[in-house]
């Protein structure tokens, strides 16, 4: 059975639509990547998977049970966390209290603590009392990904975690999603580094203004398809 | 010199006084970015749920105060979900129009029930008692207690802010309430349980309000301005800047009063006046902001 199964999604901005029909599906442990230039509609469709953004209930089926549509909060318990765009840590809290607050709807049952993210990433725990902010652009999105995994989720989300971030860093930020998958925790990865999405992941759909125009393994895809799925020409 | 002593002394303690005002309010701006303009009724209503208490449940004053704890809470739970909730958004105007007439109500109904009579919580007495400090010095029981409650207030709120996983989740949806929300944080009862506090506070300052002086259906309103003032001198979401921001409002009061008996309030305004020209952010404004 799928863990996640996404059909025939729209999304809304106020009267602005963003998704058109958007669907795909996802099983436990399976590792997504979701590519697609600016403005394609990436964020919107993990926010629209997390609550942030309504939804129809039975367009996002998650563990068997319709989801669309509940508030953030509750789908967060049914174990979907996310890696926010951004980052996005909170300023008053320290490195260590970010991920704290990671675990504050959910603790799950799983092998993520913070003494394991402290041995997955080092150098957290060295600054673990800074404020969550005071920290490299790769070491936030460290804790982002750290606080997101204190819930010990099914399934983790995260929203383009290379952005703005140099090669070195973005490798060991990459370097991590093994040690995740091992849990068999599954993973979308939105992305807008082709490349790197590809290297990691099982399977890749491509969304263009809002539409799913690509769907397959890595593979099987020729960088013609992907081009056009891409930009559309 | 005596006199110049005396003068900052009764001022910092009534400067307590007001920091117990400011502190429900501060923490309510602090996590939902409200506005509370029936903060001041609100305390007003306290008084006079204690006064019930003891007049119609014939309950001893301590008994009802402490009774009035969970009281408040649970009226601050309710009227955030039932009343404040449906209006919190982005536009700040609506949930500022609802507590101006939430204001308005309390004291109309403060007026219906009890009448624009003054009233008083009677302690038996310990509200007369002073304590000599030698040198032709002395400084009331009341006051001194005032004090103390207000530090105690403040220490205990900071603890729950920044030693506890609820006080982590306040000031994580202060910062970002949708990334909280991301990580199973129920905006809306976290709100609840943060009014619940905030009007529990407000119960503690009713009962030393309440003691020292008379209070009547229509002073909230000032209440709320004396907390205000303290807020805004000592800086935005510290709560022992508030502290600070009350004790310099006392200070200045007392000593405008010295000079002349009318100058209290006068004498107050102008130096949060001076203050608000000199540091616009407060005396100890937050890093992070
Ligand atoms: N908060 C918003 N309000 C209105 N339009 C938005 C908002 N966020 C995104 N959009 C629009 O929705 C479309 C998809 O945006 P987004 O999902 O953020 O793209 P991506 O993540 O793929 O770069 C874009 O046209 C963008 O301008
Ligand atoms: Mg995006």
């Amino acid at each position: 059975m799928a863990l996640l199964e996404i059909s025939a999604l729209d999304a809304f901005y106020g009267d602005f639509q963003a998704l058109f029909g958007a669907s795909l599906r996802l099983d436990t442990g399976e590792a997504l990547a979701v590519i697609g230039s600016n403005g394609a509609g990436k964020s919107t469709l993990l926010k629209a998977l997390t609550g942030l953004l309504p939804a129809r209930a039975d367009a996002i089926r998650f563990d068997g049970a319709a989801i669309g549509g509940l508030p953030a909060s509750e789908i967060m318990k049914r174990g979907i966390a996310m890696v926010p765009e951004g980052r996005r840590l909170f300023p008053s809290l320290s490195v260590e209290e970010n991920l704290l607050i990671g675990g504050w709807g959910r603790t799950g049952t799983g092998h993520w603590s913070l003494e394991s993210l402290y041995r997955l990433f080092p150098v957290l725990k060295e600054r673990r009392h800074s404020p969550g902010t005071a920290l490299s652009g790769g070491q936030q999105q460290m804790v982002a990904i750290g606080r997101a995994l204190m819930s010990n989720p099914a399934l983790l989300l995260c929203d383009e975690i290379s952005l703005g971030l140099a090669p070195v860093v973005v490798r060991d930020i990459y370097g991590a999603l093994p040690a995740i998958r091992a849990e068999g925790t599954a993973v979308v990865l939105v992305e807008q580094d082709i490349v790197q999405a590809l290297a990691v992941c099982d399977r890749v759909i491509c969304l263009q203004e809002g539409r799913v125009t690509l769907e397959g393994e890595p593979a099987d895809l020729t960088r013609d398809a992907i081009q056009r799925a891409y930009f559309g020409r | 010199m005596t006199t110049l002593v005396d003068i900052v002394l009764q001022g910092v303690l009534l400067g307590g006084l007001y920091a117990l005002f400011a502190a429900g309010l501060s923490l309510i701006f602090g996590v939902m970015r409200l506005v509370n303009l029936a903060h001041g009724d609100l305390i007003v209503l306290a008084a006079f749920l204690m006064l019930a208490l003891t007049r119609v449940l014939g309950l001893p004053l301590p008994v009802a105060a402490l009774l009035c704890l969970p009281l408040m809470f649970a009226i601050g739970y309710a009227l955030q979900r039932l009343v404040l909730d449906p209006v919190l958004g982005k536009d700040i105007l609506p949930p500022l129009l609802t507590t101006f007439g939430l204001s308005i109500i309390i004291q109309n109904g403060l007026l219906e029930g009890f009448s624009a009579d003054s009233q008083r919580l009677s302690g038996g007495g310990v509200e007369t008692l002073s304590l000599p400090l030698g040198g032709g010095l002395a400084i009331g029981l009341m006051p001194l207690l005032t004090f103390l409650a207000a530090i105690l207030v403040i220490v205990a709120l900071n603890r729950l802010f920044y030693a506890t996983a609820l006080g982590r989740a306040f000031r994580a949806v202060s910062d970002d309430p949708e990334i909280a929300r991301l990580m199973g944080i129920d905006n809306r009862r976290l709100f609840a349980v943060a009014m619940g506090l905030a009007l529990s506070v407000c119960a503690v300052a009713a009962f030393f309000l309440g003691m020292r002086s008379n209070f009547d259906p229509t002073i909230g309103p000032a209440r709320l301005l004396f907390a205000f003032e303290a807020v805004i001198i000592g800086g935005l979401g510290s709560l022992w800047g508030t502290l600070a921001g009350g004790v310099v409002l006392g200070v200045a009061q007392t000593a405008g009063a010295a000079l002349n008996p009318e100058w209290q309030l006068l004498a107050g305004h102008l130096v949060f006046l001076a203050i608000l020209v000199a540091r616009p952010r407060g005396l100890f404004p937050r890093a992070t902001d």
